[in-house]
């Protein structure tokens, strides 16, 4: 029941701002449809707690320990984003980025966007699963090219051929997969792709197609996760939609793209019995985790700056679930949570900094403490989250991946300190100059929404020092589940 | 026309006329002849699902044939026609460089797609194993023809051919996807053709041209 309202709110949401749209209440209905979302989400949570997981609505969807907390996160992040949209957008229409028929497409898609990733977090269906990332793909294209300048043509189309061809691999992937779990599980009733089916009979799958399946399932769902060398598309989207969108997809996207691929990854792992998969995700994670913070020096961008940084953050995350066993894995999912948290308050913080400023340009920030205190605090309280400044949640998750790498593969350790070392340079080295100083820039029109950052961060404090019991169980539970 | 092995025939000869349009495709500088050849494979597909269906007795494989019908021979290329006319771009041709280059790393790309398809074909009991490799192949020429050009069309149609093979291995590997995937399958791809639609009139809006060389500001310096 709660898994139908929030599939379809979203969608029921989507439709009406579409119809209302150019209304002045639409951006607080938005907030409100994400709102209402959250509660069914709530409710949700606390059935998964009474009775464990859930199957319904003919197996077809699935709630574990490891997709409750995501889909709460998404919920969460959903919630503040769209609150935090609402005097940045209307700034934004005030100075003529946007009109009112955009800002109409902005909302509908908007929530169009958390359905198709509340599809893709809760469906037991590989297929579905795919179908759901695709959507996600198109609404966020047109997202992204929301201005309509040439620099955000070009971001979206970029995105869209980049990650057109990714999920296409991706598509190839399942294919295999079906062929695979079809001489097991047979053609009837479409079991063939549902997970739990295919985990319950996994050790049986045939490795070595499902070895080749891994590949293009890594490949095609890790553009959309932004490793290195597919990352191509993330800085550009990042720096040119509107800056909750970029909150969302770093916030959310990335880590629902990174889920896709874990969950293929217990089916490979299971099946082909070695350490192919996870020492794959090793790879790729510490490449995109070293890149990520070599090019951050060279960004002007802040909002490029923190794309960039994300590609870092998910390369770590990526490392951490390819060491795999209980830790690395407990690690590797609170990083995520973490990440979401603080990516997206840097975010709005950087929007309303950018607003401030009235460019992107790192240059041309200048003193935010003395026009705006809180805006300003904000951006240097989370970009010293993000570094991995203790006591925040970042710094726990880190230290807890460093030393499981350092037990279990040694040799990745300096370059994982290399990459963290770089990015604290990089970032700090740029945003300081930006929070403090003088500047003579006029305060913004509205009152800037910087409950969501101060909120976010919060939590993530809270997460330095204490993970909830209930949290900390399903990170265990979802730990043993990832296995590796 | 009963004998299972001149269906067998009839498919393997359909899979390669399949190959040789991808080829064909990577070598036309015309936007309208590319439509042309797109639909074809369309047609080819059309054929091959229907045949399969047939010999292997699944209803559900003619559904997806009138799908592909629909969506692949009438729907997609009627539109892609009226959006070049619209554009005024229909006798447009664009340079390419070196053909023969082109189709010498297609070669290679076919005897690898071959390569990679052996382990799915001996795994694989459907009648039409043996041309996973082709379905492979067209997969990877698709991906070379969005590669190598520059125009904001191409690149779309090159897309769509990729999906093309991508349905073909499907029905080759395991006579397709459950129903339901494959009707989202083409929902996808439907809407994500609209929105390619629409930035074709807002991309030369901004820059006078379809040509996507203009778009390379957005790089690290």
């Amino acid at each position: 029941m709660e898994i139908l309202i929030i599939l379809g709110l979203p969608l029921l949401g989507a439709l009406l701002l579409a119809l209302f749209g150019p209304q002045r209440f639409a951006a607080d209905l938005n907030a409100g449809i994400s709102m209402v979302t959250l509660i069914a989400v709530v409710f949700l949570v606390m059935r998964v707690l009474q009775h464990g997981s859930i199957l319904a609505l003919h197996e077809q969807f699935f709630v574990d320990s490891f997709n409750v907390f995501l889909v709460a996160l998404t919920a969460f992040v959903g919630f503040t984003t769209a609150l935090f949209s609402r005097p940045y957008m209307r700034i934004e229409e005030q100075r003529g980025r946007l009109n009112a028929v955009r800002l109409r497409l902005y909302h509908s898609m908007y929530q169009v966007f958390m359905a198709a990733m509340f599809l893709a977090l809760l469906t037991n269906n590989m297929g579905l699963l795919w179908v759901a990332m695709e959507a996600a793909t198109l609404s966020t294209v047109l997202l992204v090219s929301l201005y309509r300048t040439r620099a955000s043509l070009e971001a979206a189309w970029k995105y869209f051929i980049l990650c057109g061809v990714g999920i296409a691999q991706a598509l190839f992937g399942t294919i295999l997969l079906y062929l695979a779990a079809e001489h097991v599980l047979g053609r009837e009733g479409m079991t063939a792709l549902l997970w739990t089916h295919l985990n319950a009979v996994k050790g049986e799958l045939e490795p070595r197609v499902l070895g080749l399946a891994f590949v293009f399932l890594l490949v095609g769902y890790g553009t959309k996760v932004g490793l290195a060398p597919l990352h191509n598309w993330l800085p550009d989207a990042h720096a040119e939609g509107p800056t909750p969108v970029s909150a969302v997809l770093s916030g959310l996207l990335l880590n629902v793209a990174l889920y896709a691929v874990i969950r293929c990854k217990i089916l490979v792992e299971g099946s082909i019995g070695t350490y192919l998969p996870g020492h794959m995700l090793m790879g790729f994670g510490l490449l995109s985790a070293v890149f990520g913070a070599f090019f951050l020096w060279r960004q002007r961008d802040i909002k490029r700056l923190f794309g960039y940084s994300s590609i870092e953050h998910m390369g770590i995350i990526t490392f951490a679930f390819g060491i795999g066993g209980s830790i690395a894995n407990f690690a590797a999912l609170l990083h995520m949570t973490v990440h979401s948290l603080t990516k997206s308050s840097i975010f709005f913080a950087a929007g309303h900094a950018s607003q401030t400023a009235q460019t992107q340009q790192m240059d041309g920030i200048r003193g935010l403490a003395s026009i705006s205190p809180t805006i300003g605090w904000g951006l240097m309280l989370g970009s010293l989250a993000i570094l991995g400044m203790p006591p925040f949640g970042v710094f726990a998750s880190e230290f807890l991946i460093l030393t499981t790498a350092m037990r279990e593969h040694p040799w990745t350790t300096p370059l994982l300190l290399i990459a963290l070392g770089v990015a604290f340079a990089a970032i700090f080295r740029k945003v300081q100059p930006m929070v403090f100083g003088d500047s003579d820039a006029p305060p913004l029109s509205h009152s800037p929404a910087l409950i969501p950052v101060f909120l976010h961060l919060a939590i993530v404090l809270m997460l330095g020092v204490y993970i909830p019991f209930v949290l900390a169980e399903w990170y265990r539970a979802a730990s043993l589940l990832i296995g590796g | 026309m009963h004998s299972p092995y001149m269906i067998t025939g009839v498919l393997n000869l359909l899979a390669a006329s399949l190959l040789l349009i991808s080829f064909a495709m990577l070598s036309r500088r015309r936007t309208q002849r590319l439509i042309t050849l797109f639909a074809w494979q369309g047609v080819v597909l059309f054929a091959s699902t229907c045949l399969v269906g047939y010999r292997a007795d699944l209803t559900e494989l003619y559904y997806s044939a009138a799908l592909t019908l629909l969506l692949k021979v009438i729907a997609l290329p009627w539109i892609l026609h009226r959006l070049i006319h619209r554009l005024g771009v229909q006798w447009d041709s664009e340079p390419l460089v070196n053909i023969p280059a082109t189709m010498l790393v297609g070669l290679g790309l076919v005897i690898f797609a071959f390569g990679l398809a052996q382990p799915i074909s001996r795994m694989a009991t459907t009648i039409t194993r043996n041309t996973i490799g082709i379905a492979l192949a067209v997969i990877f020429l698709a991906f070379l023809m969005m590669i190598t050009r520059r125009r904001a069309i191409t690149q779309v149609i090159g897309f769509l051919a990729m999906e093309n093979g991508l349905f073909f291995a499907a029905t080759s590997a395991t006579y397709g996807m459950p129903m339901v995937i494959e009707l989202g399958i083409a929902l996808d791809l439907l809407i994500g053709f609209f929105i390619l639609g629409i930035f074709f009139f807002q991309i030369r809006e901004q820059f006078d041209s379809l040509d996507l060389s203009n778009m390379e500001s957005l790089k690290e310096e």
